[in-house]
């Protein structure tokens, strides 16, 4: 079971990796506007440049 | 409000300077659908110099520019909005903030709880099929030790809420769900570190962290619920988008209303509404106060006299001076009043708060009677502590506490999409315990704005040129024969003759509307008119009278009807004449009515309606409504409303109809069934548990199972109060349809 001892810690270091970057997203907005998110992905404006 | 004045107004008073020297406004924009308003709105405004950048929130229909200080006017902005179609206004978000930052921070207590409830899920599990082949003791405890690394920092981060809420609710002596809730939470990871430490074989850490990611997976979306109500309330207010012409020094400028202040002089144009409470300088002028006072008689008023905000002016230019709400005001006796009424009213006690100071005694007392109980047994003291911990985990009350908002959450949304926007989240329970429904008259039952009510008995080509000829004047009751104006281009050449009406030439016709002296009509005799007010209209040689007046909304006859057939007491009081209340009374079959009535009589009677054990639903929209509305268990206001009365009300409807009333009061009850469902699944899942955890049966995955099941069966039986077949979706009306999301634009 000697395995254990690093896949636990990686396990763990994978689940905070999650959290870490759940809290920038929040942090950087990106759930204030959601219906809008979905939306903005069809307009082509940024290609023109 | 065209696009040319807009660009002419002082929105000053919304912009808010950045930390990087630019202003940044907000505003409210209507008529938003899809992508393609989306873009064309960023597109426009970032193409006006000076703009730094504009961004649309699809969610809550709002827009945020930011510019370059003194390179382009707020003005403009609105203005080229406007010129693309699209109406907007500024608004203030001081209020809003503090939703937003408790739903940041649900949000994040809720990741952290998921994150937790995930990996130490994933330790249990493991744990538990470990018991049944080949774990050692070495690695369960090894596990049991990570969880407790994962549980106790998440659960003491997440778990804030409710040990806030319980904190709170324990030093006001009282008792709350959170009581239990944070004891069980607690009470799970002390006997679990204790077990732990000791090496035993259960922990119970999943069961807490699992707990708590549920309950607060409940509030999140009661909060988010209640926040996107909110956000539509607030841009419906805001796109109300009323402007003042405010005289600074002789010259006239356009601001907002709720720029105005203290002492300003105003002018006040025919067809307006007055902005705010003031003593009239100059000017004299017939106005209708019903908004105000319920009156829907005019009443004509002369320099030196006080007139009330939301009086709407008809006919002559008034130039008035704000005044401070004076003590003998109207205003003054309302707020009077409010603070009374507000003061008396007794908080409502909460369905789920009354289970829970049934539900945490009995609780507690079981688990003591457990420890006894396995202590003569002679169990030991350890064994029989376990166990007593073990039934209060168990019967910490997940479904309970998830029971009412999930119902909330659900019936909400299914009001919010037939166009009631509810604020207060214990409105549901207190419209499901109503028994009368008290109606104001004026603006309630009546639509707010006059009606043309005789549009059959004329003609229709001459309805028609009426009707068009109507769309050049500003005057009020001619806004009601415009209405029926199919052909929106108004008539080129047409002139207004102050106080008498508007005349032009019509395929080389005079034709003429507005009085009958004017037009040389006869006048109907009081018979006749039946109490409307009467517009004459000449085309040549022909003729017509029209009928305004405030018409009843088009289904109030059968929504009030169909009240009656439920067993409500349906009851008017009105601040209108009593002729008029009567006639509208008879119309609806309404016996018990009561007229010219005052602020504080409205009270009485709703006073005397308590006294008498009844539990009154009051409907209404003017500002003598408000202390009415604060003062009944439960109230109703129209988005058309007056904003003290709007802030008094539980629940806004939108539209012309009458059928959200309805709609509240039946989707209650089936909320209330649900709940009360809900309420017993709980009890359900007790009866079987809690046995289970006295016999000292309960391992922790039973406690896991048990617990995540039942949370999730009545979150499941939640989601029928949005789809019950009982409740009729009526189509969204046009206020309605303006602000809820439509896919596609046409």
């Amino acid at each position: 079971m000697n395995v254990l001892v690093y896949l636990v810690p990686i396990a763990l270091g994978l689940g905070l990796i999650g959290l870490a970057a759940f809290f920038w997203s929040l942090k950087n907005r990106q759930y204030d506007d959601l219906e809008g998110a979905a939306l903005r992905m069809l307009s082509d404006e940024d290609l023109r440049e | 409000m065209s696009a040319n004045t807009a660009a002419t107004v002082d929105f000053s008073a919304f912009v808010t300077p950045r930390p990087d020297g630019a202003c940044e406004m907000q505003l409210a924009v209507e008529g938003v659908h899809c992508a393609g308003c989306m873009s064309k709105i960023e597109r426009a405004l970032n193409a006006l110099p000076g703009v730094a950048n504009a961004r649309l929130n699809f969610t809550n229909r709002r827009l945020i520019v930011g510019w370059r200080k003194g390179e382009i006017e707020p003005g403009a902005i609105v203005a080229r909005l406007e010129e693309i179609g699209y109406r907007a206004h500024p608004f203030a978000r001081a209020a809003e903030n503090e939703e937003a930052r408790e739903a940041a921070f649900l949000l994040r207590c809720l990741a952290v709880a998921g994150f937790a409830a995930m990996n130490v899920m994933l330790l249990s599990v493991s744990v538990w099929s470990g018991n049944f082949t080949d774990i050692t003791p070495e690695t369960r405890d090894f596990f049991h030790w990570l969880s407790a690394l994962i549980a106790l920092p998440a659960a003491a981060y997440a778990g804030r809420p409710f040990y806030r809420s319980a904190f709170h609710a324990l030093r006001r002596r009282a008792l709350n769900m959170d009581v239990p809730i944070s004891l069980g939470v607690l009470l799970a990871l002390g006997l679990s570190l204790f077990e732990t430490a000791t090496s035993a074989t259960h922990a119970y850490f999943d069961s807490a962290v699992m707990l708590l990611f549920f309950l607060l997976a409940g509030r999140y979306l009661d909060l988010m619920m209640r926040k996107k109500t909110r956000a539509m309330a607030g841009n419906l207010s805001a796109l109300k988008g009323e402007l003042a012409h405010r005289l600074e020094g002789g010259r006239m400028v356009t601001v907002p209303v709720v720029a105005l202040q203290q002492h300003d002089e105003i002018l006040v144009q025919p067809g307006e509404r007055i902005p705010a409470d003031g003593t009239l300088l100059a000017g004299t002028s017939e106005i209708d106060a019903s908004l105000v006072t319920g009156e829907t008689a005019r009443k004509r008023v002369q320099p030196g006299e006080m007139v009330y905000g939301g009086s709407l002016n008809f006919d002559g230019a008034l130039t008035l001076r704000i005044t401070a709400t004076g003590e003998r005001s109207l205003l003054g006796e309302v707020e009077r009043l409010l603070e009374v009424a507000n003061a008396r009213k007794s908080a409502y006690l909460r369905l789920a708060d009354r289970a829970a100071q049934l539900y945490a005694p009995m609780v507690h007392v079981t688990a003591a009677l457990t420890l006894l109980g396995w202590l003569a047994l002679g169990a030991g003291w350890h064994a029989s502590i376990v166990t007593a911990i073990t039934v209060l985990i168990i019967t910490c009350p997940c479904a309970l506490a998830l029971a009412v908002p999930a119902v909330q959450v659900v019936a909400t949304g299914a009001l919010f999409r037939s166009g009631v926007l509810l604020f207060s989240g214990d409105a549901l329970e207190r419209l499901a315990e109503a028994d009368t429904v008290v109606f104001d008259k004026t603006g309630t039952l009546t639509l707010p704005e006059p009606r043309l009510v005789n549009a059959r008995e004329v003609a229709p080509d001459l309805l028609a040129i009426a009707a068009r000829l109507a769309l050049a004047s500003r005057h009020p009751l001619a806004k009601a024969v415009a209405r029926e104006c199919a052909d929106r281009r108004p008539y080129s050449g047409v002139i207004e003759h102050p106080g008498q009406g508007v005349s032009a030439m019509i395929d080389g016709v005079e034709t003429r509307l507005g009085s009958t002296d004017f037009c040389n009509v006869a006048l109907p005799s009081a018979d006749e008119a039946e109490g409307s007010s009467v517009i004459a209209f000449r085309h040549g040689d022909r003729t017509a009278i029209l009928k305004v007046r405030q018409a009843l909304r088009a289904d109030a006859a059968a929504v009030v009807r169909a009240l009656m057939v439920r067993g409500f007491d349906v009851r008017i009081l009105s601040g209108d004449r009593n002729e008029a209340v009567a006639e509208v009374a008879a119309a609806l079959g309404v016996a018990d009515w009561r007229g010219e009535i005052k602020p504080a009589e409205k009270i009485a009677a709703l006073e005397e309606l308590r006294a008498q054990g009844r539990r009154v639903l009051m409907v209404g929209d003017g500002l003598n409504d408000a202390p009415a509305l604060a003062a009944a268990s439960v109230s109703l206001s129209p988005i058309t409303a007056a904003d003290l009365t709007q802030a008094q009300a539980d629940a806004v409807f939108l539209g012309e109809k009458l059928q959200p009333v309805l709609d509240c009061v039946d989707l209650s009850h089936r909320a209330r069934q649900l709940l009360r469902e809900n309420l017993w699944l709980a009890v359900l899942y007790n009866t079987i548990a809690v046995p289970l955890a006295i016999a000292g049966l309960a391992t922790p995955l039973i406690a896991a199972l048990a617990m995540s099941g039942s949370s999730i069966l009545v979150t499941l039986n939640a989601f029928r109060a949005g789809r019950a077949r009982s409740f009729k979706q009526t189509q969204p009306t046009s206020d309605a349809a303006a602000m809820i999301p439509i896919r596609a634009c046409h």
